[in-house]
């Protein structure tokens, strides 16, 4: 389904698009409202994006001395070059250590590659620990937000799903006795979890180790009972130096939520005795969205979720409404060089109002990058028939000004005398809630013209 | 100086009260001004759509009609935003990147070139100031909310010389519209409830004008106000600097 029929669809209940627009631009606010306090928050953005760029730029050679530095730690590495290669790998880590039941902490790169179906088509009982996750896990669902998964459902709906699935009993959506059964239930999961699996929010180079940032400390839960830790990381995840957390921590908190820094920032460097880590390096189509000149920044992407909470269409359409794994305006110019047929629809779903590239820590340049999705779309996709041919027909007429001033003066001439009953008859879809001027007599240019004669 | 004043393709058919105004007005600050006739359009309503390679014709007419100007001036952030971002896909001739480098959006142009602040124009009304997504964060004609620097608009300057003129505070002061070219269309449902929601926000602080340097975003914009007869005038920021009432 194309995005503006998804939007179309989500459009229905304006109250609830009221509901979701309100609560993430509130996110949004929060956002502003910490930024605005840090001294220097711009060239922050600078830095944060500075070191991406020269990551991406010398990736080849950090993820080797990553590698190196994390098996001198005692940590397995493991390289995947695409989604099932990645499904593979972790569920051997999981049969060689006879892992029945295993918890994970949020990480879209396993979204991505779909791990959690895969491994549960083996048996193996994956339980998101994320509360928004957990969520959206029981209500069956993607995630429709990156940072805030669940951020599409009400409190009142999880209350439902928690009665279905968790037997709590009916509490008028109460948000503190919701989270503590949430918790009973989750804290169950993980004591008895054979194995930990968590993403990576940074990946140092030089120490080998990696930071996970969550604000329930839902990672480390899992990571510190389990047995077996296992962290999977696209390639892109890297950055050179320890010190550079310095830059991205304080770039992510505040971006994504308005904190000052995310709850727990977690750093795992080897594994503690007589434990297993293992980290899993995939690229899954990284590598090519890096060989794109025009799209290769779109992976500094630091998910933050800021172009989200920021998008005035995300905020009215619904992360699903993206049917894409990273929804937004982010997911809008890395989803196209996955699967051009599948979201050629996305990068139209903008106004190119910019917003996204000004919020963005790291100072990519999304708008821009949508606009040139746009292009290549329209040459390798097969578009509209009207649309195909409106653009031909426009693109002559504006290079003939005596074809303009011809096509002016019948629309002028439609819109002065035809009943508002034809101007807004069905296939003009504008008028179907929006009136037409009413056509002027006289053009700018005839205006012009006979001001001159009469001069 | 010379001037070549542009009119967008729109204006030009079905808002020429907007043109009139810009070229009196910049009459008025003794300026003089060319507009040269057979302009048809700046090309951005392909390209916004993934069709720059049907633009082309619309680029190298607009190269025609404007080359040899000292300045262009057009009563459109987003079409001057346009010439300036993307005419880099006809070839770079020394005429091509000055007409680039000299295309102003009109309020850009008398406060930053003219060096003009009080354009002499009396307009007793409440006004909420649009701020249109290309202008600002396309030609920074303003900061924009989501970066931290100092503070300013250049529509708001010029307004604030209006006499009688009193600007209202706007709850979300520079969220899109929804007009967005053929986004208006395409994605129909959520650009008329983006457009509800900035009309809702100028009613609820009071406003009885909304304006802005962009007719595409006003045309959006009035074309709900009409529709659901809501108490607003809309007018581009040229027609309330012209004005002497």
């Amino acid at each position: 389904m194309s995005h503006s029929k998804a939007a179309t669809i989500f459009n229905k209940d304006e109250k609830k698009v009221n509901w979701h627009d309100k609560a993430l631009w509130f996110v949004r606010h929060k956002r502003d409202k910490s930024v605005h306090s840090v001294e220097g928050w711009e060239n922050l953005r600078n830095l944060g994006q500075g070191i991406k760029a020269h990551m991406l730029s010398n990736l080849d050679n950090y993820l080797i001395q990553f590698e190196e530095k994390a098996l001198k730690n005692g940590v397995q590495v493991h390289w995947a070059k695409d989604g099932d290669e990645h499904n593979k790998i972790v569920h051997s880590i999981l049969k060689e250590h006879n892992a029945k039941k295993v918890v994970k902490s949020k990480s879209m790169l396993t979204e991505e590659c779909h791990l959690n179906p895969f491994l549960e088509a083996d048996g193996i009982e994956v339980i998101d620990t994320d509360l928004g996750e957990r969520i959206v896990q029981l209500a069956k669902e993607p995630p429709s937000h990156i940072v805030l998964p669940a951020i599409h459902k009400t409190k009142e709906e999880v209350d439902e799903l928690f009665q279905e699935h968790l037997g709590t009993k009916p509490c008028g959506g109460d948000p503190q006795y919701l989270t503590g059964e949430a918790r009973k239930h989750l804290r169950e999961k993980f004591v008895n979890a054979d194995a930990a699996i968590t993403g990576v929010n940074f990946a140092i180079a030089d120490t080998g180790g990696f930071v996970v940032c969550t604000n329930e400390g839902n990672a480390d839960m899992g990571a510190h009972l389990a047995p077996v830790h296992i962290a999977c990381m696209g390639i892109e995840k890297i950055i050179p130096k320890q010190e550079h957390l310095g830059v991205f921590l304080r770039l992510l908190g505040r971006s994504a939520t308005g904190q000052h820094i995310t709850t727990y920032s977690s750093h795992f460097r080897k594994p503690r005795e007589g434990a297993k880590m293992h980290i899993v390096i995939v690229d899954n189509g990284r590598t090519e969205q890096l060989s794109r000149p025009d799209f290769r920044a779109s992976l500094q992407c630091i998910r933050c979720g800021a172009c989200m909470n920021t998008c005035p269409i995300y905020r009215r359409s619904g992360g699903h409404s993206y049917d894409a794994t990273i929804p937004g305006p982010i997911g809008s110019i890395l989803s196209p060089g996955k699967d051009l047929k599948k979201h050629s629809s996305l990068p139209f779903a903008s106004t190119l109002c910019g917003s996204c590239s000004d919020v963005c820590p790291v100072k990519i340049d999304i708008h821009a990058q949508l606009y040139k999705w746009r292009q290549i779309i329209t040459k390798e996709m097969k578009q509209p028939f009207v649309k195909k041919v409106s653009m031909e027909m426009m693109g002559k007429m504006f290079a003939k000004p005596s074809q303009f001033e011809k096509v002016g003066m019948v629309a002028r001439w439609s819109l002065r005398n035809l009943p508002k009953s034809v101007i807004n008859s069905k296939p003009n879809v504008w008028g179907r809630e929006r009136d037409l001027p009413k056509g002027p007599k006289e053009s700018f240019d005839e205006w012009y013209k006979n001001r001159k004669k009469n001069e | 100086m010379k001037i070549g004043l542009f009119i967008p393709c729109y204006i030009n058919q079905l808002y020429p009260q907007v043109g009139k105004a810009t070229l009196e007005l910049l009459e008025k600050l003794d300026v003089e001004v060319v507009y040269p006739l057979g302009q048809t359009c700046c090309g951005q309503p392909m390209a916004n759509s993934g069709y720059e390679r049907e633009s082309l014709g619309a680029c190298n007419n607009f190269v025609e009609k404007f080359k040899g100007f000292d300045y262009i001036v057009t009563p459109s952030g987003s079409c001057a935003y346009h010439v300036k971002k993307h005419f880099d896909i006809i070839p770079q001739t020394a005429e091509v990147i000055k007409l680039r480098k000299n295309v102003y959006e009109l309020c850009d142009f008398i406060l930053n070139v003219l060096k003009v602040k009080n354009v002499g124009a009396r307009f007793p009304h409440k006004i909420g100031i649009h701020k249109s997504c290309h202008g600002l964060r396309g030609l920074r004609l303003g900061s924009c909310s989501e970066k931290v620097t100092e503070e300013y608009s250049y529509i708001g300057e010029l307004l604030k010389e209006v006499s009688g003129a009193e600007i209202i505070e706007l709850s979300r002061q520079d969220e899109c519209c929804g007009f967005g070219g053929t986004f208006a269309v395409t994605e129909e449902a959520i650009s008329v409830k983006m457009g509800k929601d900035r009309i809702q926000d100028h009613l609820d602080n009071g406003a009885e004008v909304i304006t802005a340097t962009d007719t595409s975003c006003l045309m959006h914009l009035e074309g709900l106000v009409t529709r659901n007869n809501q108490p607003l005038k809309i007018l581009h920021i040229a027609e309330i600097l012209n004005s002497v009432n």
